[in-house]
């Protein structure tokens, strides 16, 4: 842990620099759908899904048996624990991304969010930031390239991981590789933050599992609600809380 | 009134006139505000229900309530059958209406108990186009909290939309709707005897 803080600077002086330099217009929020490779990407659908039943059914079954139903989906406290450790983790990667996306407010909320968390909170084993108000201002590599002008590119359904886009996917690569602490950690506990994400995912699909599986599994078409729902929730996350115009062209049927 | 909190009858006169006075006086101006107490109404009623501790089976009637209540009803069925309800003649097109809003309020009715020990903040609201969106935060516990947006028509005043962290709730069931239509071979009356009982 001790190792130089020094060795931030490769990571976050050119964050700086190019988040400053950030003028350029993010991209145009992409309308419709486009799969051109559909047929491919439901083989993968299936094969998550698969993996999904298997590794999480029966430990979100498990999770909800021995807890309180009744109170809806709750972690169980250790896999809280697990959650808040991992997310707190990877919060070093958002900041980054927030300053490579010229936002330098989210950054530095999420500065003092990791700061929190990291001590009060006991090295991150306990979210009391966002009690306080400093909830996650949750960002990735792939916002990063939309703020950057990159297009969405078309929908792709990647192996484990799920619901995607092109450029989401190249911004969950450089995610993987990019967490800041993984440059100032030592051998073995330099390993763990590329997990962070990952394991944050896990810990959440084992919470949510209950709602998931409703909407999803008993969908006529569980792989294209899948694909608007992640379309749809990314854009409107991207644009900052705005729909597109095909659905306000929905609501004016209702006028014709 | 000076009756008991408010007896039904003196609601039920009270309501009429109401109609009576809005029937006479030239149509107010719709505004993002009364679009907000619109919804401030639908989530108290949520938090009546979810709170009253009845029986799943009532509290689904209580969620029936209140699309009925606030609700445009027939304008959800006509934005969620889409291009399928053009041939569909005006007896089914109110059928199915119907059938939709009971099938749509016991679908997220019976996630009821998620809600319990939750809460539910209105933000802002705004005019978009011909529509008014309130904005309001779901707090639940142990999850992040997460943005419903209702969506208010100027014309009939009531919600016909919901949006959850931006995935519409019209845009979703339109495609489950018609997906549901394939599989019955296009048999609208099917579809709607079948929605009643799910």
């Amino acid at each position: 842990m001790k190792r130089n803080p020094i060795r931030l600077l490769p990571v976050l002086g050119p964050a700086l620099v190019l988040g400053v330099l950030t003028a350029c217009s993010p991209a145009p929020i992409a309308e419709g759908i486009s799969d051109p490779n559909e047929a491919a990407n439901r083989r993968i659908f299936e094969f998550n899904s698969r993996v999904d039943s298997v590794l999480f059914a029966s430990a979100s079954r498990a999770a909800s048996d021995n807890g309180d139903t009744s109170a809806g989906p709750r972690r169980a406290p250790l896999r809280e624990r697990v959650h808040d450790f991992a997310a707190n983790t990877a919060l070093p990667s958002m900041i980054v991304n927030g300053l490579l996306q010229g936002r330098v407010e989210d950054a530095a909320h999420n500065t003092v969010r990791l700061l929190f968390n990291t001590t009060i909170g006991l090295g991150g084993l306990f979210d009391v930031a966002t009690g306080i108000g400093l909830e996650e201002r949750s960002t990735d590599f792939g916002e990063t390239l939309h703020v950057w002008g990159a297009r969405e590119g078309n929908y792709v359904v990647l192996p484990l991981i799920g619901p995607s886009t092109e450029r989401d996917a190249v911004g969950i690569v450089v995610d993987f590789f990019t967490n800041p602490l993984t440059y100032v950690l030592e051998p073995p506990a330099r390993y763990w933050p590329p997990l962070a994400g990952p394991v944050t995912w896990a810990t959440n699909r084992l919470s949510y599992g209950s709602a998931i599986d409703d909407l999803l599994n008993n969908a006529e078409d569980p792989y294209a609600t899948a694909r608007l729902f992640y379309l749809d929730s990314r854009r409107y996350a991207l644009s900052g809380g705005q729909s597109g115009d095909d659905l306000y062209d929905i609501y004016e049927e209702a006028y014709e | 009134m000076s009756n008991p909190p408010l007896s039904r009858r003196g609601f039920v006169a009270g309501l009429a006139g109401t109609a009576l006075v809005a029937g006479l006086r030239p149509a107010f101006a719709f505004s993002a505000a009364d679009a907000k107490d619109l919804i401030e109404k639908v989530i108290a009623d949520i938090q009546t229900i979810i709170d009253s501790g009845k029986s799943e089976k009532a509290m689904l009637k209580d969620f029936e309530a209140i699309f009925s209540d606030y609700g445009d009803v027939p304008v959800i069925g006509q934005l969620v059958l889409g291009a399928d309800g053009r041939s569909a003649s005006p007896a089914q097109k109110a059928a199915f209406a119907e059938a939709f809003k009971i099938y749509i309020s016991h679908k997220y009715g019976r996630r009821f108990r998620e809600f319990i020990g939750g809460r539910i903040e209105i933000g802002g609201s705004r005019k978009v186009k011909r529509f008014y969106e309130v904005i309001t935060t779901t707090y639940l516990q142990g999850q992040a909290p997460f943005e419903v947006v209702y969506v208010v028509s100027e014309k009939s005043r009531r919600f016909i939309d919901m949006k959850i962290e931006g995935i519409s709730l019209i845009k979703s069931e339109r495609a489950e709707i018609g997906a549901m239509l394939d599989k019955r071979r296009g048999n609208l009356d099917k579809l709607i005897a079948d929605l009643r009982k799910m």
